[in-house]
């Protein structure tokens, strides 16, 4: 029994600390650069196709058969997203800063689309399975699986963690904070912000990517539907209330929210009856989005930043 | 080659428009996307639906068709209620989150809040009605054949002369009432408008009023035309928003051209490139303007 609720444990975390990821790629760009990313759904699609396509063994119903090493997938597929964000930061960061947050939320519909239509690339609908997962030869011990899964998702949350928070310490993070803060006075230092503003962007996406290559190797199976925009406003609700501008509230806020998700989900699957528990889902989504505007009214720092800091552009 | 195409799009494209209405205009005097305004044109349509299903039920029996329609009297009816129940939904949000918000000088964070606030909507709709499609009627249309290929249902006729109709009301409201010039000119530019002594706030609360009136009909008649879902007006909110960019931000006419390029555009490519992809066409068309005329058709230059 307690073995059981350890590996639920371990799964649960493991989860949680695959959306931490995600969270710390949104803080860099909205939280430290004031970058409104609404497609994030998009990046994380893209990081996990190219990782899966990389490492799935050959099929016929998708592109694949290279059969690489996950670490490898996982590092293609944050390059890859990283470039994708380049190319979208490029067009998009010259403009009115809002015109970013249509832009990205187009891509993402784009991505969807692709992922959906391009079945000879991507599996269609029916998406992409057998994705090699670490640890693999443990699958039958569900406890050592789940805790090596862990140990592999802790490891890397906490190496961004440090990395994160160096950077922002570095002189290239306080570029950012005069840019986020005061645009005129970063450029009359002979700062290129857009320069600045694309790096923030292009790095954030990559971690994007690299969370989405992270959660197609936990479940081993992907599809165009894991790439709603519902999974965007899942890791927005996860950083506002954790406190956007704080790498710790990036991460404490995606445990709390997942933990949140998990409970009320395991909530209307034991006291819901089945034929009301589509709706019971529904209600789940309404009540997050509503605590996302009363967090945004009540309490804009977050439950976890460290200190009160407006989310700001 | 079948030019079917344009009269779909043609009408498809006035619905656009006239959920991008609202859209351009709150843009303008707020300075931000409302990522909520898909919801509106949702919540319209199925305030209509049972509002017409409400009236139905009072009457006992079901009100006839008009005509060679499938719209009848309740329909119309409903489409009114829906009206006036989505403007004041939309006057509740701006009371309830986005004028707080607006408050503090941060225009982005009203984005992120209307995000949150299309999502919330999303689900409760579909926690009340589920996820399964309803439908106005379930009347079968004999389409009429206009020549070149093109054939129209009497649905669509009637619905491209009620979309006429409202345009012209709308033309006349903002350009012979005080208080659409007032509606123009904050639009145009509400330091400006505040300087000279007009009511901002209450400027803002019309809009309000109108962009929901709108997107409730746009809703109404993209149900009457297909279905009603709990998404659909998500799905409309990328056309909405390339229309509003597109005509230019502030701009009414500006946001009804743009959304008729829109609709032929999505209407050319599901006959000619295939159903699977209109939902890229919108964001096509965007990246497109953003890198050769990010001011739009009617826009000032930025």
């Amino acid at each position: 029994m307690s073995e059981a609720i350890l590996s639920y444990g371990s799964f649960f975390l493991t989860t949680a600390l695959a959306y931490a990821i995600l969270c710390l790629g949104l803080n860099l760009q909205w939280g430290k650069t004031g970058l409104f990313n609404v497609g994030v759904a998009g990046f994380v699609g893209v990081g996990a196709y190219v990782s899966a396509i990389l490492t799935t063994p050959w099929s016929s119903a998708h592109l694949g058969g290279f059969g690489l090493f996950w670490p490898l997938g996982w590092l293609a597929g944050a390059a890859a997203t990283a470039l994708m964000s380049l190319l979208v930061g490029a067009l998009t960061l010259r403009l009115r800063q809002d015109y970013l947050a249509i832009t990205t939320f187009g891509f993402a519909v784009a991505i969807q689309l692709v992922l959906l239509n391009l079945q000879p690339l991507t599996g269609g609908p029916f998406g992409i399975g057998f994705i090699p997962r670490p640890f693999e030869s443990l699958a039958d011990r569900p406890l050592l699986f789940g805790l090596g899964n862990l140990a592999i998702v802790a490891t890397l949350v906490l190496v961004l963690y440090l990395a994160l928070q160096n950077l922002s310490r570095s002189p290239w993070g306080r570029v950012l904070r005069a840019i986020r803060e005061d645009e005129t006075a970063a450029l009359a230092l002979g700062k290129n912000a857009a320069r600045y503003r694309l790096q923030a962007f292009a790095l954030g996406g990559g971690l994007m990517g690299l969370g989405g290559a992270i959660q197609a190797h936990f479940t081993g199976f992907i599809a165009p539907n894991n790439y709603l925009p519902n999974l965007t406003f899942q890791v927005w609700t996860m950083l506002i209330i954790g406190g956007s501008g704080s790498n710790r509230g990036a991460i404490l806020g995606a445990l709390f929210v997942w933990a949140l998700w998990a409970a009320t989900g395991g909530a209307i699957t034991a006291f819901v009856p089945a034929e009301l528990q589509a709706r019971a889902s529904a209600l789940q989504i309404a009540a997050i989005g509503l605590g996302l505007c009363l967090v945004l009214l009540l309490r804009p720092g977050g439950l976890f930043g460290l200190r009160r800091h407006a989310a700001r552009g | 080659m079948s030019l079917q195409f344009l009269a779909d799009g043609l009408l498809a494209g006035l619905l656009i428009g006239l959920g991008a209405i609202g859209v351009t205009l709150t843009y303008a005097m707020l300075r931000f996307a409302n990522f909520a305004h898909g919801e509106m044109m949702s919540f319209g349509a199925y305030v209509a639906w049972s509002a017409s299903f409400l009236l139905s039920a009072l009457a006992g029996t079901a009100w006839p068709a008009m005509g060679p329609f499938s719209i009848t009297a309740a329909v119309l009816l409903g489409g009114l209620a829906a009206m006036i129940l989505t403007a004041g939904l939309a006057l509740l949000l701006d009371r309830l989150l986005f004028r707080h918000l607006a408050g503090r000088g941060e225009a982005i964070t009203l984005v992120i809040a209307s995000f949150g606030a299309s999502m919330a909507l999303r689900s409760l709709i579909e926690f009340a009605f589920s996820s399964s499609p309803l439908y106005f009627s379930s009347d079968l249309q004999i389409a009429v054949r206009l020549g070149m290929g093109i054939r129209v249902t009497p649905d669509q006729l009637a619905l491209i002369g009620l979309t006429l109709c409202l345009l012209l009301a709308i033309h006349l409201l903002v350009t012979r009432t005080q208080a659409g010039r007032a509606m123009r000119a904050v639009a145009e530019n509400p330091t400006l408008a505040a300087v000279v002594g007009l009511d901002v706030r209450r400027v803002v609360g019309l809009t309000w009023v109108m962009g929901g009136a709108l997107a409730a009909a746009a809703g109404t008649m993209a149900g009457i035309l297909v279905q009603i879902r709990p998404n659909m007006g998500f799905d409309f909110l990328l056309p909405l928003f390339s229309a509003a960019i597109l005509g230019g931000i502030g701009s009414i006419p500006g946001a009804i051209l743009g959304g008729i390029v829109i609709g032929l555009a999505e209407a050319a490519c599901v006959q000619f490139v295939g159903a699977e992809w209109r939902a890229a066409v919108a964001f096509l068309i965007l990246v497109l303007l953003l890198l050769l005329r990010p001011r739009g058709f009617f826009g000032e230059a930025a």
